[in-house]
């Protein structure tokens, strides 16, 4: 059975797909460099903005906000929190009863 | 102080800096799409120049709160990463959804309003403006949904094994998603964006009028902001009021606190500040009844018996059955491994005090007592500015729609010092819900004491001060470039300024 006169109409179906999504995403990349290269008064707001994000997330993130779990495992998450809930309850389990 | 007042201090100052942004942008939003849309519907060019004005001061409010609520979400890491593990999924979701979902929406569609004016048809590019303000209102639900989840912890199942809190179905996913206090908190707070964001115009529009400066802009800007002022001032009153019946429902002692009510009782009055009090109004307020029981501060402790006939235990008894439930976590954890029968036992005696557990942790029960002065002062301030805002906006409205606002002088005078005004409002709302439900981060679960983490407070001082410094470096810079467009004025077509 000759697979060609199945493969050929899909073959041009992908292709002019790929080549729709290559022109919308074409299309997409213009869209964004035409309207940051035309900025007028929004130029400084995206200063301001990459000012910002740089600010918070290679200073602020890098030197001041480092995750006081950092590096545990699930399983040493669990036992620190864990122990940091019933450590001040230790003394009570002496007067109670379980089974 | 120590670590738990300055992480506190230092949540609390970003918190409010988010919200100094997040308020306009839901209002103003909603105002320039209703420009837009009269733009697209009559045709008229000068619709489309003062959507542009209110969508540039609009993209300057954006650009500078952009990323601010990161900040929050670096915190819970760093200074509450026991309260970040214990609130795992119920915390994580919701914010996630906002993250990938709403935020992305909002911010692809700004970018086709930001840059689309020539690119794309009329109406493609007033869906775009529509649809960001939709999306920055999809995104404060689920930033809500969170908290309310904190205020009322519905859906969830502590799991001793992970120390977590769990989603244990689809159904109880779906009770965090509609949690009433989730609810009644997105209209609360989305509609007071619109107060917000109405506010702002009539007032930077009554600064024009003030400087004889487009008029026909000015007076039709007023027009629009103002009616969608008033109409978020009517939702903001409704929407309150499910939140005080949620109050009372949930946190009785938030409620207690925003009135100074130390012993309850029914027909509660209301105290409009002290020694002026309306009979009956506080039961009619919190229950929808005349004569409802309203419990006061010392009921609370005591113990007392709701409107349906419930008996809520004491303080003491909480804390009781709170420290038997972090007693049987101990023990359950201790034995899982080596005694299971034991540990089921101790599994079943948590279960059955879990809904408390967090009780155990306090050390008496005054502590469960926010404080007093600070809640019935923030819901006065609330209030009273919430009132005030609805009247300025009646008023200039009324004189705009008549065509004699210029006249009065005075009344464009207030209007601007209304937009300080408005944002004072909204920071006394949310010290009040966050405030009035102290000691807890969440509501009967987790104490403050317990979320912290394991820091120095010395080092939490020191960022509090570089956020401090970087905030208010931001704010300056914003408050610059808004007050440098505002002066510049709308580029409106000859023969319409």
């Amino acid at each position: 059975m000759n697979t060609e006169i199945f493969s050929l109409p899909l073959k041009r179906l992908t292709t002019a797909k790929m080549k729709s999504a290559k022109e919308l995403l074409l299309s997409i990349w213009d869209f964004y460099r035409d309207g940051f290269r035309n900025m007028t008064w929004g130029r400084p707001l995206i200063w301001l903005i990459l000012l910002k994000i740089f600010i918070l997330f290679a200073i602020l993130r890098l030197f001041f906000f480092k995750p006081a779990m950092r590096g545990l495992t699930d399983e040493q998450k669990s036992e620190l929190v864990g122990a940091h809930l019933t450590e001040k309850t230790l003394s009570h389990t002496d007067t109670l009863t379980f089974n | 102080m120590d670590v738990v007042i300055w992480s506190r201090i230092q949540f609390a100052m970003t918190a409010a800096y988010h919200w100094l942004f997040v308020p306009l942008t839901l209002g103003l939003a909603l105002v320039m799409a209703v420009m837009e849309t009269l733009y697209v519907v009559k045709k008229d060019p000068f619709w489309k120049k003062t959507a542009q004005f209110w969508i540039k001061l609009f993209a300057i409010n954006f650009a500078v709160g952009i990323a601010t609520g990161i900040i929050l979400e670096f915190e819970f890491g760093t200074n509450w990463s026991n309260y970040s593990w214990f609130v795992g999924d119920m915390f994580g979701a919701p914010l996630a959804i906002e993250g990938i979902l709403a935020f992305f929406m909002e911010a692809t569609f700004f970018a086709v309003m930001f840059f689309g004016w020539e690119k794309v048809s009329p109406k493609f590019h007033l869906a775009s403006t529509w649809l960001t303000g939709i999306g920055a209102t999809i995104s404060a639900y689920w930033i809500l949904v969170a908290n309310g989840w904190m205020q009322n912890p519905v859906g969830t199942t502590f799991n001793p094994d992970t120390v977590r809190s769990e989603m244990a179905s689809a159904a109880a996913f779906w009770e965090v998603v509609t949690n009433p206090v989730a609810v009644s908190k997105f209209f609360h707070s989305v509609t007071s964006g619109w107060v917000t964001g109405g506010v702002f115009v009539v007032g930077v529009s009554a600064w024009y009028l003030l400087k004889g400066r487009e008029k026909h802009f000015a007076l039709k800007s007023i027009l629009v902001g103002g009616l969608v002022g008033l109409a978020g001032s009517a939702a903001v009153m409704l929407s309150g009021d499910a939140s005080g019946i949620h109050a009372a429902e949930f946190q009785p002692m938030k409620l207690a606190a925003a009135e100074g009510l130390e012993d309850g009782g029914k027909g509660a009055a209301f105290t409009i500040v002290p020694g002026i009090k309306v009979p009956h109004m506080l039961s009619l307020l919190a229950t929808h009844d005349w004569n409802g029981y309203v419990p006061g501060i010392n009921d609370i402790l005591r113990g007392y018996t709701d409107n349906d006939g419930n008996v809520i235990p004491s303080v003491a008894d909480k804390m009781a059955m709170g420290r038997t439930a972090l007693d049987a976590l101990a023990t359950y954890r201790a034995n899982r491994d080596t005694n299971p029968e034991v540990a089921a036992a101790a599994k079943a005696v948590l279960n059955a005090n879990v809904q408390y557990m967090g009780y155990g942790h306090l050390e008496k029960p005054e502590d469960v007592i926010p404080p007093v002065g600070v809640v019935f002062w923030a819901f006065r301030f609330m209030v009273g500015l919430g009132m005030l805002l609805a009247l300025v906006l009646l008023l200039t409205v009324w004189f705009a729609w008549k065509g004699k606002l210029e006249g009065y002088r005075w009344l464009l005078w207030t209007a601007i010092w209304c937009i300080p005004l408005v944002y004072i409002c909204g920071q006394s709302g949310w010290i009040v819900a966050e405030v009035g439900r102290q000691p807890w981060t969440i509501q009967g679960l987790l104490p403050v004491n317990v979320a912290i983490s394991s820091l120095s407070a010395g080092a939490v001082k020191t960022t509090f001060f570089v956020f401090l410094a970087v905030f208010a470096l931001f704010l300056v810079i914003e408050i610059r470039i808004m007050l440098r467009a505002i002066r510049k004025g709308p580029e409106v077509e000859p023969g319409n300024a």
